[in-house]
């Protein structure tokens, strides 16, 4: 049997990996409840954004965890244009059409990946990564620490940013009431873009924070979008709070799984989660709508 | 004030009006009168710039606003309570109104605010509650309020006293006839005939995509055909 100690560290360990997924899902939830539609392409961009910060470290040597900014509002600027440009344009305001659009995106960006930068896995190596703190009786990396604080901290600043800014209760009206939202003036279809735009630059941080403990290939972005789409259903979709705590009950069980039931079996866990709360609670931990 | 030409409009190949001409003047109350699904709704749509006419001419103080985007025309001041009211449901009462201001009059945010307050002192002990908890009646005032933060120079109501209580259907008119004597332009959409050519000045009534009468309130209120139609006399 394993011992408590173990078991602890093995908490906590996933606590600090369900932070990213947080992060991760956040972005999902966001763009789920304002275009009501699951964005297929958020892995892909994910791993995008990943190599955005592999190739910034290579390129010129910055730190992932410095690039963040800069990834985060590339992430941003990618978004808007590509909800402008294609996923708008081409969906014609039908929210099926939408979801099949995100998903040929996944495709496309997947393929271009693999063109353009072949299929080996890439990791970015920082010389403090390796460095490990002690807490309790676990021995943390320090990446894993810092990114933890890091996405909990961007995490509230969203919502606050969401709960107070004009910004932010434009998105929360056009998320339920689209009709009220165009007859007090609000640009409904910027709203939809900004709201896509923010998404995907919670996917530019996220991967700032993942890469330097992880690595990146054209397929990284498959892992993550199952476990956030089972975060976001696990929490609600559309709920910001059920994100949060979906994403750490995802990244403790993910971890006491492959303590458990070691590496591969212990992956039952998360599509466990994932039938069991369909099952049990269709709307999920924090949903309103089922 | 308001100036409607020719105006068509509808959904794909079927055409809801087919041809009305409507004016609004600055201070006055037009009733537009109607059964259920004659095409109201639709033409305060295609007035607000939510639905596109397929023809015929719009234009709001002056301006023509046939192709402006419903942005534009909350910012020029031409402002609608939907029908079905159309608040946003978990956000606070607050924020619901601070919305109104969205577009127009920010920056009288906070006065306006009280003005509407003044209005609506039952929405001030509701401030902080989520406006899908608010009574039909009061989602109305909500409604209305949120409304009036975009400073209105016309103010188009689209059913108020739908589902609202015989007494607060009286309310409601009273405060159409209140908001008007202040000097705001209404124009009203009801089905209340009797109650809405009591306050109105004008009025217009739908049939069959084309007004089938319009005229004074008072001169409409006595015509047979219209008491024959709608009040079953
Ligand atoms: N979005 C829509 N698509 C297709 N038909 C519609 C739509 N909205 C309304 N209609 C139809 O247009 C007609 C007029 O509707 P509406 O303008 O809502 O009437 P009213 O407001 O007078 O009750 C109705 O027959 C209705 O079924
Ligand atoms: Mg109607």
């Amino acid at each position: 049997m394993l011992s408590p100690d173990i078991l602890l560290a093995g908490t906590i360990n996933g606590l600090l990996t369900g932070a990213i997924y947080v992060l991760v899902a956040v972005g999902l939830t966001l763009i789920y409840g304002v275009l009501h539609i699951i964005n297929f392409a958020h892995g892909s961009l994910l791993m995008l954004a990943m190599y955005a910060a592999f190739f910034l470290w290579r390129s010129t040597g910055i730190d992932p965890y410095l690039a963040l900014p800069l990834v985060a509002a590339g992430g941003f600027a990618l978004g808007y244009v590509l909800y402008r440009c294609v996923i708008g344009r081409l969906s014609r305001g039908k929210d099926e059409n939408i979801l099949l659009v995100t998903l040929g995106l996944a495709i496309v960006i997947e393929n271009a990946a693999l063109f353009f930068f072949g299929g080996d896995t890439r990791t970015v190596e920082v010389s403090w990564a390796a460095e490990t703190v002690e807490v309790g009786p676990a021995f943390l990396p320090l990446a894993k620490l810092v990114s933890f604080a890091a996405a909990l901290a961007l995490c509230a600043a969203l919502g606050l940013y969401i709960a107070r800014s004009d910004t932010g209760k434009a998105i929360r009206a056009v998320a339920r009431e689209r009709q009220g939202a165009r007859l007090v003036g609000i640009d409904v279809e910027a709203t939809f873009a900004i709201s896509y735009g923010i998404g995907i630059a919670c996917l530019g941080a996220a991967a700032c924070l993942l890469i330097p403990s992880f690595y990146v290939a054209p397929t990284s972005g498959h892992a993550f979008v199952l476990v956030a789409f089972t975060i976001v259903v696990l929490g609600g979709m559309g709920s910001f709070l059920g994100a949060l705590v979906g994403g750490f009950v995802v990244g403790v069980t993910e971890s006491l799984g492959g303590l458990l039931l070691g590496e591969s079996l212990g992956q039952i866990g998360i599509p466990l989660i994932f039938i069991l709360i369909l099952l049990l609670r269709p709307a999920g931990l924090f949903g309103s709508r089922a | 004030m308001l100036e409607v030409r020719g105006l068509h409009a509808g959904y794909g190949a079927l055409e809801i009006l087919r041809g009305v001409d409507l004016d609004v003047g600055a201070g006055e109350i037009v009733a537009l009168l109607g059964s259920n699904g004659v095409g109201k709704t639709t033409l305060n749509n295609a007035i607000c710039g939510i639905l596109r006419p397929t023809a015929g001419r719009i234009a709001f103080a002056g301006e023509d606003i046939t192709r402006a985007s419903a942005m534009a025309i909350v910012a020029s001041g031409l402002i609608q309570v939907p029908e079905g009211r159309r608040v946003f449901p978990d956000m606070s009462v607050r924020e619901n109104l601070e919305l109104g201001s969205y577009r127009r009059g920010r920056g009288r945010r906070s006065a306006n605010l009280e003005r509407v307050v003044a209005v609506f002192p039952r929405l001030a002990e509701r401030f902080a509650q989520k406006a899908a908890t608010l009574s039909g009646g009061e989602q109305q005032m909500l409604a209305i309020g949120r409304a009036l933060m975009g400073e209105p120079r016309l103010l188009i109501l689209d059913e108020p006293s739908l589902g609202l209580s015989p007494r607060l259907v009286e309310e409601m008119f009273a405060l159409i006839g209140r908001l008007n004597r202040d000097g705001l332009a209404v124009l009203l959409v009801e089905q209340n005939v009797v109650e809405s050519l009591a306050i109105a000045r004008r009025a217009y009534v739908l049939e069959n995509g084309v007004f089938a009468m319009q005229g004074d309130a008072v001169a409409l209120a006595a015509d047979p055909a219209l008491r024959r139609a709608y009040l079953g006399m």
